[in-house]
């Protein structure tokens, strides 16, 4: 624009400065290196470890402690807990944040009592009391409230007013226990994040959405949350990787599909210690590693709108314009 | 329904938020196709007075109609009654809102912000909706911005994807609170441009501005509110010309 109404003047030579120098960060570099490469020796000299114990064989003729069948069947577990009580405690969490910010008082108290409650109480705790709650009862099932109480009124001896029930400590031991104190323990926790990511999005957002004559749950589902979940996914995400190291928990209960407790077992057997924590330690640090990748996709998506992903899809967006192509509709699916 | 020759009506309205009484008694007649402005300073009222209009704002005695019905409630028998939050949603539907913020969903493209409405709450097909929504957007001169995000917009193109936003919901009545406020100077003219059209179109507006020019020029009604009533009102240009009110004078002298 500028070329034609002002002559243009020489472009002078580009600056060839002297960078200022930071030999502290030399040094810094040098005392990590050094001391990385100790460790590093270390791990691969001392014998101690025994890699072969832990990748290739544990005993005669058989496969590395990580990749033998229980531990591998304890792997399983773990993940079948992460995810199970991760669900659950990711939807009841939901849930209850919603009831804490509801209008109705009664509601948003025993959402206060929930929150209070499992949050208070340490997670060990809970699992060693979940797999000890069927001395409480009997039975457990479905049926009339104080069903027994009702039958002596009218004097029947035998009726208790369940339709249907099985044995508690069929239902509430082990896996189930474990996972329960897991997943309840986790909704208290996911609440409050819930409502952290709720209480940030401004207000006028959801009165646009009500005044365009959307329902309270259409402003929650299609407004309020997907915009929340930028402040929902981060904190999620570090606890679905402390759920993943809390499952070693429930070997307590105890749960034996579980791959702490699995090696755990190795070493009883086996009297060696040191190797089958290092084994422990790979697994979890793979698992988790998965999982930060996968929080790294989730991220992106929730953060459609906002920044740098944002602007690089609507650059791709551009030019599918500019070339004639069709406006691709967003959002749908989601 | 049957032609009413009020769209809004207000009597008496009074509103409070605890022991703080912010409207008190409040009377406005809107005719079908007029455009009423409401000026006033800050804190008297002016924002509360249209939050009630949609009913974001419970009164707390009077009555308010939109075009002839009670908003809000429903008398049986001398008797009011609460509408439930299903009839409430169906009657503002019919009611489009512009916010001094625009308030556009954020993790939406500029199409999706204006067919989410129709799509969702009145189920429309999603291809007649499109079809309507590119229409409203090139009617407001942002025909090139429909799959960008409102965070990759100016203030003034934000504004009038909101104004299109609530077009598309095919409403009676527009209500607009301070909708030039949050910009630059020079990004007024197009928002007040887009709304002056819509005017001309014949729609009702309620319009909440300081901008004593677009009330000169487009309001065929304008009222004066200080301290929660309305102190003066009347055809623009007189009351803006010649008011009889201290201070509505002083207010003026202010703003002109
Ligand atoms: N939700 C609320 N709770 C308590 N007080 C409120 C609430 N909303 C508004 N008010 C009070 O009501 C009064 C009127 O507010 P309102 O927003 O209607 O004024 P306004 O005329 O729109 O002013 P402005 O020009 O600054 O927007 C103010 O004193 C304000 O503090
Ligand atoms: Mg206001």
């Amino acid at each position: 624009m500028s070329d034609d109404t002002t002559t243009e003047r020489a472009r002078p030579e580009a600056i060839k400065a002297v960078p200022v120098r930071h030999p502290g960060r030399w040094v810094g570099l040098g005392i990590i290196a050094i001391l990385a490469a100790m460790f590093l020796h270390m791990l691969l000299t001392n014998d101690r470890i025994r890699w072969s114990f832990i990748f290739l064989e544990y005993q005669d003729g058989k496969r590395g402690v990580m990749f033998t069948e229980p531990v591998l069947e304890g792997l399983r577990g773990t993940i079948l807990l992460t995810i199970s009580s991760m669900a659950i405690g990711i939807l009841l969490g939901v849930v209850i944040a919603i009831m804490r910010l509801s209008p109705n008082k009664i509601l948003s108290t025993v959402a206060f009592i929930y929150t209070w409650f499992f949050r208070a109480a340490p997670r060990l705790v809970l699992a060693l009391l979940f797999g000890n709650l069927n001395i409480l009862w009997e039975r457990i099932g479905f049926g009339l409230p104080f069903g027994t109480q009702i039958g002596k009124l009218f004097g029947l001896d035998n009726f208790d007013g369940q339709f249907y029930s099985i044995k508690a400590s069929d239902l509430l031991a082990g896996f189930v226990a474990g996972m329960l104190a897991l997943a309840l323990s986790e909704a208290a926790y996911m609440a409050e994040i819930v409502r952290a990511g709720i209480q940030s999005i401004d207000q006028g957002q959801s009165e646009a959405a009500v005044a365009l004559g959307m329902s309270r749950g259409q402003v929650l589902r299609r407004v309020v949350l997907p915009q929340a979940m930028r402040v929902i996914v981060p904190p999620t995400g570090n606890e679905v990787i402390a759920m993943v190291k809390d499952t070693s928990l429930v070997a307590y209960v105890p749960v034996t599909f579980e791959l702490f407790f699995q090696l755990q077992q190795i070493q009883a057997r086996t009297f060696v210690v040191l190797p089958v924590f290092v084994a422990a330690l790979i697994w979890y640090l793979i698992l988790c590693t998965i999982l930060m990748i996968g929080q790294y996709f989730v991220e992106r998506h929730f953060g459609r709108g906002y920044g740098a992903t944002g602007k690089a899809k609507q650059r791709l967006r551009d030019i599918q314009v500019e070339q004639g192509g069709r406006i691709t509709p967003t959002g749908e699916g989601t | 329904m049957t032609e009413t020759t009020e769209m809004v009506r207000a009597d008496n309205v009074h509103k409070s938020f605890g022991s703080l009484e912010v409207l008190k008694g409040i009377d406005l007649v809107v005719k079908p196709g007029e455009v009423c402005c409401v000026l006033g300073p800050s804190g008297s009222g002016k924002s509360t007075f249209l939050r009630c209009i949609n009913h974001l704002e419970k009164i707390n005695a009077g009555r308010i109609f939109v075009d002839g019905e009670l908003v809000g409630y429903r008398e049986r028998g001398g008797k009011l009654h609460e509408m439930g939050e299903k009839d409430v949603a169906r009657q503002r539907q019919s009611i489009g809102m512009v916010f001094q913020r625009f308030n556009l969903f954020p993790h939406m493209t500029v199409l999706d912000n204006v067919m989410e409405a129709p799509c969702r709450v009145k189920r429309e097909s999603k291809s007649e909706v499109r079809d309507r929504a590119t229409a409203l957007l090139e009617k407001v001169g942002l025909g090139a911005k429909v799959g960008n995000y409102p965070g990759q917009l100016s203030g003034g193109q934000q504004q009038r994807v909101a104004i299109a936003r609530a077009l598309a919901m095919r409403p009676k009545l527009m209500l607009f609170d301070e909708p030039t406020s949050a910009l630059d100077p020079e990004l007024v003219g197009e928002v007040l441009d887009t709304m002056k059209d819509l005017a001309r179109d014949g729609m009702t507006m309620v319009v909440v501005t300081h901008e004593i020019g677009f009330a000169r020029e487009v309001g065929d009604n304008l009222i004066f509110m200080d301290g929660g009533v309305v102190v003066e009102q009347g055809p623009p240009r007189e009351v803006i010309g010649n008011p009889q009110h201290e201070r509505t004078k002083a207010f003026l002298s202010k703003v002109l």
